[in-house]
């Protein structure tokens, strides 16, 4: 009886009411011989035992490294607020909102977030969220297919490998293909999308393209060709989708400028805590005539019997539960207290803070790359970025270990994200965020400049305490 | 509801105004910050995000809050969604910034709590199901639907048998089942039940064959009762060369009772926002994670949580395995949700968990025994129930013309959040009641009384049914007008509000 | 009452013939189960059709219903109104709720549907 009500008594009440001696003769109707065998657990553990054993755990993850690591999930300064009303058992504690009477809350807080994403996006649909910016970008590309009806897509590779990869998986269902776009290999356009070759493969007239997707910024943090991948798809009769990263749209063009289609992307730097992993926000945002494609949630805003303004799930007949196997999706859950996170994190920033967020963070970011460069690491490729971009480090796997044992998260290893790609192997993938501190990034240069041979750069008393405090651990 | 009374907000945008967000949340940029950026790639105009004080938008969130109806507030008997009390040490759990804090991209060596976390965590649940192994990665039960019918459709490929496209699913499943199978590249055959509400076996007998890949059941069903016939079902199943997948919606019912993998199942999805009672968050995040047979381990989705011989862990590399079926998801899954899951099985142990369901069906049983004693509502199908019951307003209807719809707008009057109704599709007028074990013999009791005093009314004063509810924060709503011409998006032309009692 | 000049399907469509011209809607009846109509998705101009073939779909606020073909033939025309208000498929199923126009390509097909005596007992015992 952990958190349940009831004591003896309360069960014998109740199996007198039923006329039973033992509530062993409710499970009668399990056939004998799948009964189970007693589970084999662990015995429950008291409140105080559960608690020393998750502090244990949680204290054998080391959060206190000067963390670089970016690759579509960003710390960034988390205002107590959002948390604060996330604990409110109203919201947290609620169901979907199919009562929408008693579910306002729920409603108008999503609606908002809705709003907010549309005006961060530029596109008017958004739905009430997906899984994650994985999966909202496979879901994208499904949308393509359907409404051109055509049954392959083109995604280049700049967009994250983990998107590809889920959008491989859902398209294995879906008896659907896709081709990556390479990105180009030198100069100046280095690391971005392949232009001449996206043109050929959109002129394959074999191979009608429903789809054209592109990031912004990439993989690799470089500012993409937006607006020219989007005219070349849309001349060969294709859509546009644009996977974005939702922080940088405070102040970077948006998807409706460059004429995407669709707009998907990784929502988890609105607010929500990195968590190692999930759960997450899949933003998926589309413009009207798309509306009867874009699966999950939408909530409109109406009125109610008296007049007064409401919001309540709208456009109900494409979800699962009545379309069942005609549905665009079988998408139930959503995300729906991450995006409240999300909502609640925009409000908090309000359009100075959220464009201030992106401009510190590109700000540290050229710090981080004149020091790094300075170290001995210079940057892999030489178009702009915003807040993250790839080093070159001889021996980058090895070196990024060593780092490790220094206290520092030298970034992703493009070797890691991309392994497939041998003209990446000695790139380490990092950024900056307004949460990186100057000492951080002085530590890791000192550090870098120590483990190339480089000579020794000046020393401050603030990175000479923490590598004192590192030998100490 | 709450102590002021609810208050309808207008939006976060009405209440913005300039220069009304101090800005002071982290130091401001150089002014140069973006210069090294070209033109082409900048906004030209800002977005016109609202601009508010925290103590506004902590009103506008606060009240707001207070228009909903959550497990905390009060009863919430939604069917096949076990709406449980959602422990609080858990909220604490998954906030510990070891937890909260970690980076997915971080080397294994800094991430053993989590990883060793998460492997115990697939450990628990492959035990409590007796299945061989889990995977954690699916974000919610019908991406989970979707990871294992993908699963079972790479099992018959490297088997060579590309001949089975179809997958039978009984016409009283959850929708998600048949999406499911259409995402997967599958075609649903629909299998009428049977009258007592089980499988119908003949049916499925004739429609089994070499084409069949797999049957999709939720076990007990949707209906609340537990397939007496499973065993023929399956051993039915894995004669016609097909897999049998359980859709563990469920669970509550049948902990430390019945173990799917054990029983015959090939694969199944858990709901761990239903079972094991992490929040439902307003409809979301939850987590689905899924259980195999040992033949389906080689195709769970990649990267699996490994534990080494030294007893470190670590993930599965990229091309470790190659027949896996792949990512369903971005990184390793809901780690802030899975961490909630695991502390619950831990508070538990074996011996709560099974007290867990056998108090819910024991509350379900005792519910619906007073409806039956009661008389208003049919119960349609023969007791004992498992974890939840269906109860039918058809009757209702055709004496006093009040709809199952009605009853339940009407409840809201009473203090409860309404049932699950019009689901499943096979059962006319339906109410599908779930107590679940986290509610007082009392709460049951006033429920019960709550339904009869509705029945009451129906008979008298219709009216006063059909146009509930009257005391939640809004009435009906023009569901219609939504649907038609939809208003997804707030510009400054939104109709105004009409705010009741003010708000700031 | 249902109209004595259409003939009918067994889903609930109906069909009036002029000269070779078929129109084609839902009756009374499928509007009142589906509720409140939002939405009818109707094929193009051109389309060829397939007696008792989906040619549609109709969406209410809680359900949704495939469209099927009383008869085969052309797609004439669809009722652009609808998209605008798709309500007086509700309120006028017979007249202003028409949905498409067909050219019928046999029209010895109407002897397969029901008359309105025949539609009457299928409604009757739903």
């Amino acid at each position: 009886m952990v958190y349940g009500p009831h004591t003896p008594d309360d069960r014998s009440r109740m199996l007198a009411a039923l006329g039973i001696a033992s509530v062993d003769e409710l499970f009668e109707v399990i056939p004998p011989a799948v009964r189970a065998r007693p589970m084999r657990l662990p015995p429950g553990l008291t409140e105080l035992d559960l608690m020393a054993r998750l502090r244990t755990l949680a204290g054998h993850n080391r959060v206190d490294l000067a963390s670089f690591l970016g690759a579509g999930v960003y710390r960034h300064h988390l205002p107590p607020v959002i948390d604060q009303i996330l604990l409110r058992g109203e919201y947290y504690t609620a169901y979907t909102p199919y009562q929408p009477e008693i579910s306002q809350g729920t409603l108008q807080t999503i609606y908002e977030y809705q709003s907010l994403l549309a005006e961060l996006t530029g596109l008017d649909i958004v739905s009430a969220s997906h899984y994650d910016g994985a999966t909202a970008t496979a879901e994208a590309a499904l949308m393509t297919c359907r409404a051109t009806r055509r049954e392959r897509v083109l995604v280049s590779r700049g967009v994250h490998p983990q998107s590809r990869q889920t959008l491989g998986t859902y398209f294995v269902g879906a008896n659907l293909t896709f081709d990556e776009v390479p990105l180009v290999a030198d100069g100046p356009a280095a690391g971005t999308t392949d232009l001449a070759a996206l043109g050929r493969l959109l002129a394959d007239p074999e191979r009608p393209i429903g789809g054209v997707i592109a990031a912004q910024p990439n993989l690799l943090g470089l500012l993409e060709p937006m607006g020219e991948i989007g005219r070349l798809a849309h001349a060969a009769g294709a859509l546009f989708v644009a996977a974005v990263e939702p922080v940088s749209l405070a102040v970077l063009a948006p998807p409706s400028a460059y004429e995407a289609d669709i707009a998907a992307g990784e929502g988890q730097p609105l607010g929500i805590p990195p968590q190692y992993g999930g759960p997450y926000l899949g933003i998926l945002a589309c413009r009207d005539s798309l509306i009867r494609q874009i699966p999950g949630r939408l909530i409109g805003m109406t009125s109610d019997a008296d007049g007064r303004r409401a919001y309540v799930m709208t456009m109900r007949a494409r979800e699962q539960d009545i379309r069942r196997e005609k549905a665009a999706s079988n998408i139930c859950t959503n995300q729906a207290l991450c995006a409240l996170a999300a909502a609640v994190y925009v409000a908090a920033l309000g359009p100075g803070g959220l464009r201030d967020v992106a401009a510190t963070g590109a700000a540290r970011a050229t710090e981080l790359e004149a020091t790094l460069a300075d170290a001995g690491a210079p940057r892999m490729h030489p178009g702009p970025y915003l807040n993250e971009f790839a080093i070159r480090v001889p021996d980058a796997i090895a070196v990024h270990r060593r780092l490790l044992h220094r206290g520092i998260l030298a970034g992703v290893p493009l070797a890691e994200l991309e392994p497939g790609d041998p003209s990446l192997a000695d790139g380490l993938l990092v950024c900056a965020t307004e949460s990186t501190t100057a000492e951080e990034i002085e530590l890791f240069a000192w550090a870098l400049r120590d483990e190339l041979g480089s000579m020794p750069g000046v020393v401050t008393p603030g990175v000479a305490a923490a590598v004192v405090g590192e030998g100490r651990r | 509801m709450s102590v002021t009374g609810p208050k309808l907000q207008p939006t976060i945008f009405e209440l913005s105004g300039p220069g009304r967000a101090a800005g002071h949340r982290i130091p401001e940029p150089p002014a140069d910050a973006l210069d090294r950026l070209p033109a082409y790639a900048l906004r030209t105009s800002p977005p016109a995000l609202p601009e508010v004080d925290e103590a506004s938008l902590v009103r506008h969130y606060v009240n707001l809050s207070q228009l909903n109806w959550g497990v905390d507030t009060g009863f919430y008997p939604l069917g096949s969604c076990t709406m449980k009390y959602n422990p609080k040490v858990n909220e604490w759990a998954a906030r510990l910034p070891g937890f909260a804090g970690l980076h997915p991209f971080a080397p294994d060596e800094t991430a053993q709590g989590t990883l060793e976390l998460l492997w115990e965590l697939e450990r628990d649940l492959a035990e409590i199901s007796g299945m061989d192994a889990v995977t954690l990665q699916p974000a919610a039960g019908a991406q989970g639907e979707l990871t294992g019918i993908l699963v079972v459709r790479a099992y018959h490929r490297a088997r060579g048998d590309l001949e089975r496209t179809e997958v039978l699913i009984p016409d009283s499943a959850h929708g998600t089942n048949p999406a499911t199978a259409s995402m997967a590249g599958f075609r649903t055959v629909n299998i009428t039940s049977a009258p007592d509400g089980g499988v119908d076996l003949e049916a499925f007998r004739t429609a089994l064959g070499p084409r069949t890949a797999a049957i999709m059941i939720t076990n007990p069903s949707t209906l609340g009762l537990f397939e007496r016939h499973i065993v023929e079902l399956l051993e039915m199943v894995h004669a016609a060369g097909a897999l049998a997948y359980m859709d563990g919606a469920n669970l509550n019912a049948i902990l430390g009772r019945f173990r799917p993998g054990e029983a015959g199942f090939d694969v199944m999805h858990f709901n761990v926002h239903k079972t094991f009672g992490t929040p439902h968050g307003g409809g979301g995040p939850g987590a689905g994670p899924v259980g195999v047979r040992a033949p389906l381990i080689p195709f769970l989705p990649a990267p699996r949580v490994l534990r080494e011989p030294d007893g470190t862990f670590r993930l599965e590399r990229p091309g470790e395995r190659p027949s896996s079926i792949g990512r369903m998801r971005g990184h390793v899954g809901n780690v802030g949700i899975l961490v909630r899951a695991w502390a619950y099985i831990r508070a538990h142990g074996a011996d709560g968990l099974r007290e867990v369901s056998d108090d819910a069906v024991l509350a379900a049983n005792y519910l619906r025994g007073r409806l039956v004693a009661d008389g208003a509502f049919e119960v349609p199908f023969a007791g004992p129930c498992a974890h939840e019951f269906i109860a039918s307003g058809a009757g209702l209807k055709r004496a006093t013309g009040v709809r199952t719809l009605d009853v339940a707008k009407r409840l809201i009057d009473k203090g409860y959040h309404p049932p699950t109704i019009y689901f499943p599709h096979t059962v006319d007028e339906a109410m599908l009641i779930e107590p679940t074990e986290t509610e007082r013999l009392e709460t049951l009791d006033a429920f019960a009384d709550a339904l009869l005093e509705i029945a009451e009314e129906a008979h008298e004063t219709p009216e006063l049914v059909t146009s509930a509810p009257h005391s939640a924060p809004v009435r009906r709503l023009d569901e219609a007008t939504a649907a038609r011409q939809p208003n997804l998006r707030w510009r400054a032309a939104s109709p105004a509000p009409e705010t009741r009692g003010g708000s700031h | 009452m249902i109209p004595s000049d259409l003939r009918y399907t067994k889903e609930h469509e109906w069909v009036r013939v002029e000269g070779d011209v078929a129109t084609v809607g839902i009756t009374q009846h499928a509007a009142d189960q589906l509720g409140d109509i939002v939405f009818v998705e109707l094929p193009e101009p051109g389309k060829r059709l397939e007696q008792f073939a989906t040619f549609g779909v109709v969406e209410s606020v809680k359900a949704v219903s495939d469209l099927f073909a009383p008869v085969a033939g052309e797609v004439l025309e669809g009722n652009a109104g609808l998209a605008t208000t798709p309500e007086v498929v509700n309120s006028d199923p017979y007249g202003a709720g028409w949905m498409l126009r067909v050219r019928l390509s046999d029209p010895a097909q109407l002897g397969q549907l029901l008359d309105p005596a025949a539609y009457e007992a299928l409604t009757a015992e739903g």
